[in-house]
């Protein structure tokens, strides 16, 4: 199965309370891509990637990983939750969240080894914040946290790299610092899929664009599909977007 | 476990000994004394009877209370710091008043207090009640806190009746039944003790083993998830061992209080440490204390319940982390504050000198207190006082009775730095910010205080080296700092008024 695309999803269908939030997703992403979801609010980036990755029921469809199902492929998944996800009072430190990265690869019982700080520290020094290793989380700026999000997922090693907007509440420095290492990533080959709020940056960013709203509306490479007839399709109705919308095409003209 | 019963018991043994001997040697030395006291004030003696009963370790109940009551606050402290970090408090509290029913339906088993039917009725019980607090919350639009305020008020409701039942049967009021609703110590059987070994050996087993799940599944649950971590299961193990906590905890502290027992130690190490591991050891030890003071502040008081102490040792321990804490303690953040406002003051004092050398285009050395006091519009008082810190701290020299403050190279620095961060601000602001120039000074009057190094070289980058500040006055810099610290006759005495 070396030929699998890292991510292959057919026919998907997520519900809350019944209530379905993505209807009939059918997705292809072929190996080393830096891919950006991008869709207005409520259109179900998240449930996305988090049913892609199995931490949510689907009511329908199927999801493969490298050619298997993701309960068997999770160690070639790596993840990047919303910072707003965990709370940064919690006892730990930098060091402490980045070795969590390692944790899928040691077994029950283990200890994280030498080795596993080492990675830590190398994957801390990547995004600038080994000087912060022993410090506790709390202590840190929003960017900094995203940062060291950033360097857990590193530490983990995958193939595959599901990201759940990176770039939110970041200042500027982390953003550049983030989109580097994205291009690093895809460089060695991994693949990446993005959740990315912001349309004018969007274009810039990706190789690739899914553009969601409770199903796809279009993917593809981002000069093909980053048009004024798709961005309407996805924020449709929806008119404070749609100006943004008129904006990020005018840009691009 | 048994083992380390058995070491435990002889380090008793030995400690008996020894502290037998003392104590002989005390009562010969107090008895005629202790004969005086009995007849002006009998409680008093009672009082040492109770509390060398208590250290002798004679009386086995006295061992089986004390040893109950440390081990209890171990498995609490250990479980209890994992539902703080996981804001599941209420879950302790809720849990902790569920297994009442449990623990009755367990006495009317055999209509006796046998440990193993009641701990089997209370754990069922508990896992019931958290069951229905997860239908509630699956089948309603009800939330988790309303859930487990329901549950935890009907089970601990039908428990009451049932203890009352059964102390209305005829063997039912001398059960000690009523024992389980605020705790007894002394209650404590042998059988009960090494049920007590045996539940908080397996919480300390189970948390060592398997500590990198606990913590990545507290943290991040999403992530742990993604990262093949049975989140759900490590979950449903950590409450299955709550409720082992609690069970074995409830004769000792009692039904009602028990849920104190699970936070109060685990929030004061939570305020004490940031790692936690750290926060596991120091819950655990907080815990065991608080249940060995307890239990010996209830043998005192000739056997009172002993939950209502526990619980006040461990918020003593609380009170302790909470004013005394060295980095989130409240007298710490008030030293912290105070220091910071101390140097404030004398940044600004400095900041003063600077602006009267300044004023007399840096003619003539230092400054006069009159002076100073002008500049500042302050009392002579406050202006000497001032001076006096900035003497203390080795950045002014006190000349003419105290009545001239003279900077030493490094109050000179320090002013000109001090000086240098309140120009560069202003004008920062505006020309990056575009406020208009009477608008600024009040702000960099805070933020002169807290720029760094780093931010201040950035600064001077972006506004080119500018040389003058928004009101036309010269921006010291590195240079003036250094001139003034060139190394003269009279160094540490002269002031650094001289610029060229």
């Amino acid at each position: 199965m070396a030929d699998a695309p890292p991510l292959e999803i057919h026919d998907l269908t997520v519900a809350y309370h019944k209530k379905p939030v993505l209807w009939g997703v059918d997705l292809v992403v072929p190996p080393g891509k830096l891919v950006g979801i991008v869709g207005p609010n409520g259109a179900g980036k998240s449930t996305l990637i988090k049913a892609a990755m199995g931490l949510l029921p689907v009511s329908s469809g199927w999801v493969k990983v490298f050619g298997e199902s993701v309960a068997k492929n999770f160690r070639r998944v790596g993840y990047v939750p919303q910072r707003e996800s965990v709370d940064w009072d919690f006892p730990v430190s930098v060091m402490d969240v980045v070795l969590m990265g390692r944790y899928g690869k040691l077994g029950l019982l283990k200890r994280p080894t030498k080795d596993d700080h080492d990675k830590a520290r190398e994957c801390l020094d990547k995004v600038k914040m080994l000087p912060y290793a022993n410090r506790q989380i709390s202590n840190l700026s929003g960017g900094q946290q995203q940062r060291v999000f950033l360097a857990r997922a590193l530490a983990q090693e995958s193939e595959l790299y599901f990201m759940d907007e990176p770039f939110a509440g970041v200042d500027a420095a982390t953003e550049s610092a983030i989109i580097a290492l994205l291009h690093e990533l895809r460089a060695a080959g991994k693949t990446l899929l993005v959740v990315h709020h912001d349309l004018p940056t969007a274009r810039n960013y990706f190789d690739m664009l899914l553009l969601l709203n409770m199903r796809v509306v279009a993917f593809g490479p981002t000069e093909e599909v980053f048009n004024y007839e798709t961005l309407q399709k996805t924020y449709g109705g929806r008119l404070t977007i749609l100006s943004e919308v008129a904006e990020a095409v005018r840009v691009k003209g | 476990m048994s083992r380390s019963a058995n070491i435990s018991s002889r380090t008793n043994r030995t400690i008996i000994r020894l502290l037998y001997l003392l104590s002989s040697i005390f009562y010969l030395l107090c008895a005629h004394s202790a004969h005086a006291a009995r007849i002006g004030d009998i409680s008093e003696t009672t009082l040492w009877d109770q509390a060398l009963r208590f250290f002798t370790f004679q009386d086995p109940s006295v061992r089986y209370a004390l040893l109950g009551s440390m081990l209890l606050g171990i498995s609490c402290g250990l479980l209890g710091s994992f539902l703080v970090v996981r804001k599941m408090a209420l879950v302790g509290d809720a849990l902790s008043h569920a297994v009442l029913p449990g623990v009755a339906l367990g006495f009317l088993w055999n209509m006796s207090k046998d440990p193993v039917a009641i701990f089997i009725g209370a754990t069922l019980a508990g896992l019931l009640g958290a069951g229905a607090v997860h239908l509630i919350k699956q089948t309603t639009r009800l939330k988790e806190d309303t859930a487990l305020g329901l549950v935890l008020a009907s089970f601990f409701a039908v428990g009451i009746c049932m203890v009352t039942m059964i102390q209305r049967l005829p063997t039912g009021n001398k059960s000690g039944i009523d024992k389980f609703l605020f705790g007894q110590a002394a209650a404590i059987g042998a059988s009960d003790v090494k049920l007590m070994a045996i539940v908080t050996g397996l919480a300390v087993v189970v948390i060592f083993a398997f500590y990198k799940e606990f913590l990545v599944t507290s943290f991040d649950a999403a992530f742990a998830r993604a990262a093949g971590f049975p989140a759900q299961l490590i979950h449903y193990t950590l409450m299955l061992l709550l409720a082992f906590a609690v069970v074995i905890a409830l004769q000792a502290v009692g039904v009602v209080l028990v849920s104190a027992m699970l936070i109060t130690p685990a929030a004061a190490a939570y305020l004490l440490t940031d790692r936690m591991h750290r926060m596991l050891l120091l819950a655990s030890l907080f815990g065991m204390f608080a249940g060995a003071l307890g239990a010996f502040l209830s043998f005192l008081g000739n056997n009172l319940p002993t939950g209502p102490f526990m619980v006040l040792a461990a918020t003593a321990v609380f009170g302790m982390a909470f004013f005394f804490g060295p980095r989130h303690g409240i007298v710490a953040r008030w030293w912290r504050q105070r220091s910071r406002s101390a140097r404030t003051q004398r940044e600004n004092t400095l900041k003063s000198i600077y602006q009267v050398l300044e004023g007399r285009e840096f003619q003539g050395e230092g400054a006069s207190l009159r002076e100073l006091a002008e500049r500042r519009r302050e009392t002579l008082e406050e202006v000497a006082q001032q001076a006096a810190a900035l003497r203390a701290h080795g950045l002014a020299t006190l000349h003419d009775d105290g009545n001239h403050v003279f900077l030493t190279p490094e109050g000179w620095q320090r002013a000109c730095a001090i000086v240098r961060n309140h120009r560069l601000w202003e004008l920062y602001l505006t020309h990056e910010a575009r406020l208009a120039a009477d608008h600024v000074h009040e702000d960099a009057e805070k933020i002169e205080h807290v720029l760094g190094e780093e931010t201040v070289r950035e600064l001077e980058r972006r506004l080119a080296f500018a040389k003058t500040d928004p009101h036309g006055r010269a921006i010291p810099g590195l240079a003036d700092a250094q001139r003034g610290t060139a190394p003269g006759p009279r160094d540490d005495l002269v002031g650094f008024g001289k610029r060229p």
